[in-house]
Parts: C-alpha cells; sequence; structure tokens
C-alpha cells in the first residue's frame, strides 16, 4: 500500500509540470478562444534565452529579469503583428497563425542561442526526500510549490481585478467588449505577456528536468491530454486535469505496464483523454457551449 | 430645454460610408439635439445600423465629419466613443452569454474605474471601497429595468426578451450621455414592447439621456420619439418631428406606403 502511495504521490506532483504547461494555454484560449500552438515554442525561447544568459555569466535575477522582460517584449510584437491584422478572422485562421508563430519563434531562437543543448542548474537538489516513509523528489516538491504559488498570483490578478472580468468579455464577444471601452489590444497584450511569464516558469522548470533542447517545445503535446481532461477554459481544470494526467500515468506503468510489456506511460494519457471527449467534451471544468434554438 | 436648440449633441456633416465600392451611406446629415429621443427609420438595407456603427466607430466613413459635443472628429474610434459617453445596443444581442446578468451590467462600469489593478489586486488605495461603489452603481440599474429576479443567471439561458433588457441594462450602466439603441424592440410582443418603450421613456426623461434608435415599429417610433430621420437606400428622405414626417408625401412613398 504504501508502494501505491509513493506512485501516486510521485505522479501527481509529476502532474504539476504538466499543468504549469497548460496553464498558458488556458490564459490565451480563455481570452481569445484560441489554442495558441506557440506556447511550446515560448517555453522553449524562455528557457533558452535564460539558460544562454547564464551560461555568459549574468547574475541569476538579472537573467530571469531580463528574459521576462524579452517575454513580455515578445507578446507585444505578436499582438501588433499577428493577433490585431487578424481580428475578427475565424479561430482555425488565428490558430494556423500561431503554428507558424511557434516556427518562426524556434528559429529565431536557433539562429539567436544555437542548437545544442544546455544543462541548466537551478541550484535544488534532486535527492529522494523521505516523507512519512515515502520516498519523494525534492525537486518536483520544489516544482510543485512555484505551481501553487504562480496560480495564487493569477488567481489575484484575474478574479480580483477589472482585468479578469474584461478578459471574459474579450473572450465572449469582441465586438461589445469594444462598446463598453475595454481595449481589446491591450487586454491581448496582457494576457499574451502573462502567458510569456508562465512560459518563462515552466521552461526553467522543465529545463532543469529534461535539459534545454529544441524538444522541450514538445511538452506541448502532453499539455493536450491535460486540457482535455480538465477543460480548456479554466485554470483550475489545468491543475487538475494535470494532476489526473501525471497520476494516472504512472500508476497504468506499475500495474498495468507489466501486462502489456511496459511503456504504456507515454500514450496512456491520450487514451484517458479519448475517454473524456466521448463522456464529457468540454472537460471537468471547461465552460458548456449554452445553445438556444 | 436649458440648451439652445443651435447646439446639438450629436452632428453628422455629409457622411458617406461604402464597402467595397457598393455604397452603404451617400452624403447624409442630420443633428440630434441635447435630450431628445431621434428615431431612425426606413426599410431594410437603407443604412441604419451603418450608421450607428460610425457613431461609435466600428465603421469609419469614407467622408464627412462627425461632431460629438462640439467636438470635431473625421471618425470615431470604439474605445474613444466610450469614454465620450456613448453606449450601446446591437442588433442581434451582444452580451457576454457566458457571464451572469450582474457581471455583463459591472462590465459596462468598465470606465468608471479609476483604481489600477494593482491597488485592485492587493484591494488598497483608490480599490477599496471601489468595489462595493461599482456593485451598487450596477445593482441600481438592475432595479431600475426591473430585471433584479435574475441577477445571478448566466445570460445566455435567458430569453431574449429579457436579454435585450440586460443589453440595455448594460448600456446604461456606464451612465452614458447618448445612448445608440439598434432595434431595442425587435422580436417582441405587444406587452413587451410597450414595457420596453416606457424604460426608454423613463431613461430619458430622468436621467436626460439623449437616445438614437432604430426601430421598425411606426407605432412606437411615433409613441415616442421627438424627431425622426428617415432613410432610404442610404440617403435621408425625411427629417423632422413624427408628426410632420408623418405627412412628408416622399416619406409616404417610400417608406410608410402610398395610400390607395
Amino acid at each position: 500500500m504504501e508502494f501505491f502511495f509513493e506512485v501516486l504521490i510521485g505522479g501527481l506532483l509529476a502532474g504539476v509540470m504538466y499543468s504549469l504547461v497548460a496553464i498558458g494555454f488556458v490564459l490565451i484560449y480563455k481570452a481569445s478562444g484560441v489554442f495558441n500552438f506557440a506556447q511550446g515554442a515560448m517555453v522553449l525561447f524562455a528557457a533558452l534565452t535564460f539558460v544562454s544568459l547564464l551560461e555568459r555569466g549574468v547574475p541569476f535575477w538579472l537573467a530571469f529579469l531580463i528574459t521576462l522582460t524579452t517575454m513580455v517584449a515578445l507578446a507585444l510584437l505578436i499582438e501588433r503583428a499577428v493577433l490585431r491584422p487578424l481580428v475578427n478572422l475565424s479561430p482555425i485562421t488565428l490558430f494556423m497563425a500561431t503554428l507558424g508563430l511557434s516556427y518562426m519563434i524556434e528559429g529565431f531562437a536557433q539562429a539567436l542561442w544555437g542548437a545544442q543543448v544546455h544543462g541548466l542548474e537551478l541550484g535544488i537538489s534532486d535527492e529522494p526526500l523521505e516523507v512519512g516513509g515515502m520516498l519523494l523528489s525534492q525537486f518536483d516538491l520544489f516544482a510543485a510549490g512555484t505551481a501553487a504559488a504562480l496560480v495564487a498570483l493569477l488567481a489575484l490578478l484575474f478574479n480580483k481585478t477589472r482585468i479578469g472580468l474584461s478578459l471574459r468579455a474579450v473572450a465572449d464577444d469582441p465586438l461589445a467588449a469594444l462598446a463598453v471601452g475595454i481595449r481589446l489590444q491591450r487586454i491581448w497584450a496582457v494576457v499574451w505577456a502573462v502567458a510569456g511569464f508562465v512560459g518563462l516558469v515552466a521552461g526553467l522548470l522543465w529545463g532543469a528536468r529534461l535539459g534545454v533542447q529544441f524538444s522541450l517545445s514538445l511538452v506541448v503535446l502532453k499539455a493536450l491530454p491535460v486540457l482535455i481532461i480538465g477543460g480548456f477554459t479554466s485554470i483550475g481544470g489545468a491543475i487538475a486535469g494535470g494532476l489526473i494526467v501525471g497520476a494516472a500515468e504512472k500508476l497504468a506503468e506499475v500495474y498495468l505496464g507489466p501486462f502489456v510489456g511496459g511503456g504504456i506511460e507515454n500514450w496512456f494519457p491520450y487514451v484517458l483523454a479519448m475517454l473524456f471527449l466521448l463522456v464529457r467534451p468540454a472537460g471537468l471544468f471547461g465552460e458548456r457551449a449554452i445553445e438556444r434554438v | 430645454m436649458s440648451h439652445p436648440p443651435s447646439s446639438p449633441l450629436l452632428e453628422l456633416q455629409n457622411i458617406s460610408l461604402s464597402f467595397k465600392g457598393v455604397k452603404a451611406i451617400t452624403d447624409l446629415s442630420f443633428a440630434v439635439a441635447p435630450g431628445e429621443i431621434c428615431a431612425l427609420i426606413g426599410p431594410n438595407g437603407a443604412g441604419k445600423s451603418s450608421l450607428l456603427n460610425i457613431i461609435n466607430g466600428v465603421y469609419r466613413p469614407q467622408s464627412g465629419l462627425i461632431r460629438f459635443d462640439r467636438v470635431e472628429q473625421r471618425s470615431m474610434r470604439p474605445h474613444a466613443a466610450a469614454e465620450l459617453g456613448i453606449a450601446r445596443t446591437f442588433q442581434n444581442i451582444a452580451l457576454f452569454k457566458g457571464m451572469s446578468v450582474l457581471d455583463n451590467v459591472l462590465t459596462g462600469r468598465n470606465l468608471k474605474r479609476r483604481s489600477s489593478w494593482i491597488e485592485q489586486a492587493l484591494r488598497v488605495g483608490r480599490a477599496a471601497g471601489e468595489d462595493d461603489r461599482q456593485r451598487a452603481a450596477a445593482e441600481r440599474v438592475i432595479e431600475f429595468l426591473r430585471i433584479q429576479p435574475w441577477r445571478d443567471a448566466i445570460v445566455g439561458r435567458l430569453p431574449y426578451g429579457l436579454q435585450k433588457r440586460v443589453e440595455l441594462a448594460r448600456a446604461l450602466a456606464a451612465e452614458p450621455r447618448l445612448l445608440l439603441l439598434d432595434e431595442p424592440m425587435a422580436g417582441m410582443n405587444a406587452e413587451e414592447k410597450a414595457e420596453m418603450s416606457r424604460f426608454i421613456v423613463e431613461v430619458n426623461r430622468e436621467y436626460g439621456t439623449t437616445v438614437v434608435l432604430i426601430e421598425h415599429d411606426i407605432g412606437v417610433v411615433m409613441g415616442i420619439s421627438d424627431h425622426v430621420v428617415v432613410l432610404d437606400y442610404g440617403r435621408k428622405i425625411g427629417d423632422g418631428p413624427p408628426g410632420e414626417v408623418r405627412r412628408d408625401p416622399e416619406v409616404i412613398a417610400a417608406y410608410l406606403g402610398t395610400r390607395h
């Protein structure tokens, strides 16, 4: 039984890492109804910029600040050069734009910092920690704490300020939002900047775990089942979805794996997501579309 | 009237608008006096909605001038229009469907907030108390339009007539000087129309809000408006008090139908 809980908690903590990536998607989806394929590239770009600055002898906090500024500048640029001209076009058009954006950001990152793999050391030891007889990864605990702080910060920003209400308004009906005096462009810029910040945090943690390399942008694919399960429009859903995916894949690997020859960790989340699509297409916490006929 | 009739609140001068060569509005001018209810009437496709869209900056006319409160501009911007005190409703209800009635009305208070988002997040400085004041203002509008029973309901689930009223509430929450209503009574039955007319007249009397509205029901138009502007194929064919417009032979021929 102790082993079961060890696997479960290990899985939940690993799931938080997925949630971190998924939150970035949720923010942009909520504000513009667009699945931002470029989120993964943003994660990569942030991690790569940060680690490259670190390697050039820039102190940790300064590197963090410079990277954050870069991400905000990138967000403003995207808003002006891509989103503003495409306003009022269909979601699929915007999705295609983010697809293109994704490759542009990756290409730019590569041109700027090179293509080699970088190790990233955040100064957290990965020694397992013994808690109540269970061995837990210190790094995972740190990641979970960071995610909790991030979610608290976002909740403050989006629930206590008028940005939150404006954000939902813009997502719901851009024309009406304009008519009540909401500055569409500003809201988009804020959201993309915050998504860039979330990408930076995710990039640092994922970079420290896997090394900063181009496959980092593929964490996007792991965020997909998380979003389908949790719902595209809820930050809480992204957390829940991440936990479910993390726990389910680890438990499946340990308990079902031996029967099918192992290696199911990689595809099990997608099977789970498929089941959710069949039963609850809006996800656990997603807004279900209201239709009056 | 406190204002001399010579200084209108809103004045359009020689406005022309076309979409890719198709003329929607041709050389149109009219003025709206402060405190009046002005109705825009005309057959479908006459350019009435386009006109509202020009006034609140959704469309930018190719030529002409817009004067609001004596400030002259070539065109408006939606945000600037909102800041000048122009609020509106839309022909095909544009509410935030996933949000509650109260939240919808609160978005109308968007420009009334003075505190920064940092103050709001931490509930310090100007933000302290502001939330309650905005909410109270929203509740007053909700009460005024008698939609309290649905204040927490999700707007998308409400019947059509109520949605129209919520949209009016959101516009009123901004405490506008000029209220643009695009077919506020479309699809309503006689009873709902009478109720909506009462609300519009009440807003006009009680707050002195100037109203420009588009309406097809001639009975309603003649009953509540001080001033009627008639459009046909993007041109103005009539402009004056309802009684006068009703007798204008050109208007009768084009819109009300010739008497046989």
